[in-house]
């Protein structure tokens, strides 16, 4: 098949899926839900993160002193698992499902010059907390597509400053970045549904997913996008395994 | 069975680009745009009307700003700062806060005050109607307009009396929240992050030189200064202070960034008076 063709295939499979998440837009019974669990591994060795050199802000250096920063683009842990992967439901859920926006309010913390976590995960129209740790000034600076519906924005945070608490309209990977410290970037990953981001040993549970057949997605900022295809019974687990390959 | 396979997809791929349209970078077509022509911009008792605006648009502004307006005419190449991309819907001078669309009377005073140090001049030979017509010209490039409203406006009390004392705390401010990371402790655009800083698009940017004698890009009144530090000015690095500076404290800074300005000013006089010492970056947070 020509990259054409296949590029055609995908795009009706999409049309396909979209039809179907309008046509079977019934409400999902909390009851049944069950979960997709999986882990997240680099296969070959992790490459080098390069340390940061703070020395614009004496207060970045000293906070590192003892424990030097480094990039955390790909991030490793025991046995291979790969940390910051989120993961979620790219097709398959009932739009029921899908338009429930959990309450709790995931925290972007800028803690010693560096973003806590590197990437965080939330879903569309969820509230979000970015807080500071640090007595230093930083403004926070997510880089939407403005495109999208998604707006970019720009605020300081001083010592001390109170949450700046936002939320986005529309599923999409947006750069975060603080223009004082330009070694700081982060990631807001907005997904539509369930997700979950994996821990320091590559882990994840997507909690909350209703019985059916999907696609689940792994993204890693340096790595892109995986997909698998899963089925979750009632109340029962689905699992999805991915492998990266090292660069 | 392959080649109905084909067509089917075909079909069905059509359908997907003609009934999903994918938000991407990808730009408007001149269709897209052309939707939005009947957009209207309301300043006081103008109606500015976009249809109207199209051959003063094509005279003055496509060869910066593009046919499509984003910022992609022929002059593009040669201009730096680059020219506004209005379909994206991202203004830098705003009387609302960061993240939300500008009043129909912020464009209005941004055409006739033009931009200084930019390619934008100030377009004070147009009449109200040709301004408030421009205005929903370049409205009408973002689809943006259609999904949401222009955000409301900050407040900005009354300016209080200028005192040695205001002056002062308005040093406190500018050490506290840190200006001079990027402006630098004399306002020279020299502080330790000014040799890094990007626009939202990833091009290199200046801070503003207070000391050289340059207007502020969005106004130069008192109020303008007031205005752009609790709006942050979108699309740079430049960002809100409005949820850190309270707004009798906002003065106090406005009075005290005169000082560092190479213009003659009561402030001036006053911080020479009084002596004042520039701040101190070593100092921990807080005590300089």
């Amino acid at each position: 098949m020509t990259n054409r063709h296949k590029f055609a295939v995908i795009l009706s499979a999409i049309v396909l899926l979209c039809c179907g998440a309008f046509i079977s837009g019934n409400r999902v019974n909390a009851a049944g839900e069950g979960k997709i669990t999986g882990a997240v591994k680099l296969d070959g060795t992790a490459p080098h993160m390069k340390g940061i050199d703070m020395s614009k802000d004496p207060y970045c250096v000293k906070a590192h002193a003892s424990d030097p920063a480094h990039l955390e683009t790909v991030v490793v842990g025991s046995g291979g698992g790969l940390e910051n992967v989120v993961l979620y439901i790219s097709e398959g859920l009932p739009a029921g499902a899908s338009s429930e926006v959990p309450t709790s309010v995931p925290v972007f913390d800028q803690k010693n010059c560096v973003y806590t976590p590197h990437v965080l995960a939330m879903d569309v129209n969820q509230k979000f907390k970015v807080v500071t740790s640090d007595q230093t000034t930083h403004n926070i600076h997510p880089l939407p597509n403005p495109m999208t519906g998604n707006i970019p924005w720009n605020q300081s945070q001083p010592p001390g400053a109170a949450p700046v608490e936002k939320s986005w309209k529309t599923a999409e990977v947006i750069p975060v970045q603080c223009n004082i410290h330009p070694w700081m970037h982060g990631w807001f990953v907005v997904v539509k549904g369930p997700y979950a981001t994996t821990d320091s040993n590559g882990s994840y549970t997507i909690n909350n997913v209703p019985p059916g057949n999907y696609t689940v997605t792994a993204w890693q900022e340096d790595y892109g996008t995986q997909t698998q295809k899963v089925t979750v019974a009632a109340g029962g687990a689905g699992t999805a395994n991915f492998t990266y390959k090292a660069k | 069975m392959r080649t109905r396979l084909r067509r089917w997809s075909l079909l069905l791929s059509a359908t997907a680009v003609l009934v999903f349209p994918l938000a991407s970078w990808a730009q408007l077509t001149p269709s897209d745009i052309n939707t939005r022509i009947g957009t209207e911009s309301h300043i006081g008792n103008i109606t500015g009307h976009a249809k109207d605006a199209k051959s003063d648009y094509r005279r003055y502004c496509v060869v910066c700003h593009g046919e499509l307006g984003d910022g992609n005419g022929e002059s593009f190449p040669w201009v730096d700062p680059k020219p506004r991309d209005f379909q994206l819907g991202v203004f830098k001078c705003r009387s609302t806060p960061t993240g939300t669309l500008p009043t129909d009377e912020d464009l209005f005073d941004t055409i006739a005050r033009g931009l200084d140090r930019s390619n934008m001049p100030q377009w004070s030979t147009f009449t109200k109607q040709q301004r408030a017509d421009l205005v929903a010209w370049v409205k009408h490039f973002s689809p943006r307009w259609a999904n949401e409203k222009p955000g409301t406006p900050i407040q900005i009390p009354a300016e209080p009396e200028v005192t040695a004392e205001r002056i002062k705390a308005g040093r406190d401010v500018f050490a506290r929240v840190q200006c001079w990371k990027c402006h630098g402790v004399l306002g020279q655009a020299n502080g330790p992050s000014s040799s890094t800083l990007t626009d939202d698009l990833g091009r290199p940017i200046a801070a503003f030189n207070f000391t050289e004698g340059a207007r502020p890009k969005c106004g130069d009144t008192d109020r303008d200064i007031y205005r752009i530090f609790m709006t942050g000015l979108d699309g740079t690095p430049m960002p809100s202070y409005a949820d850190n500076i309270k707004p009798d404290e906002a003065w106090d800074l406005v009075f005290y960034l005169r000082t560092l300005m190479s213009q003659h000013s009561i402030e001036k006089e006053m911080a020479k008076k009084l002596d004042l010492k520039p701040v101190d970056p070593n100092a921990p947070a807080g005590q300089q």
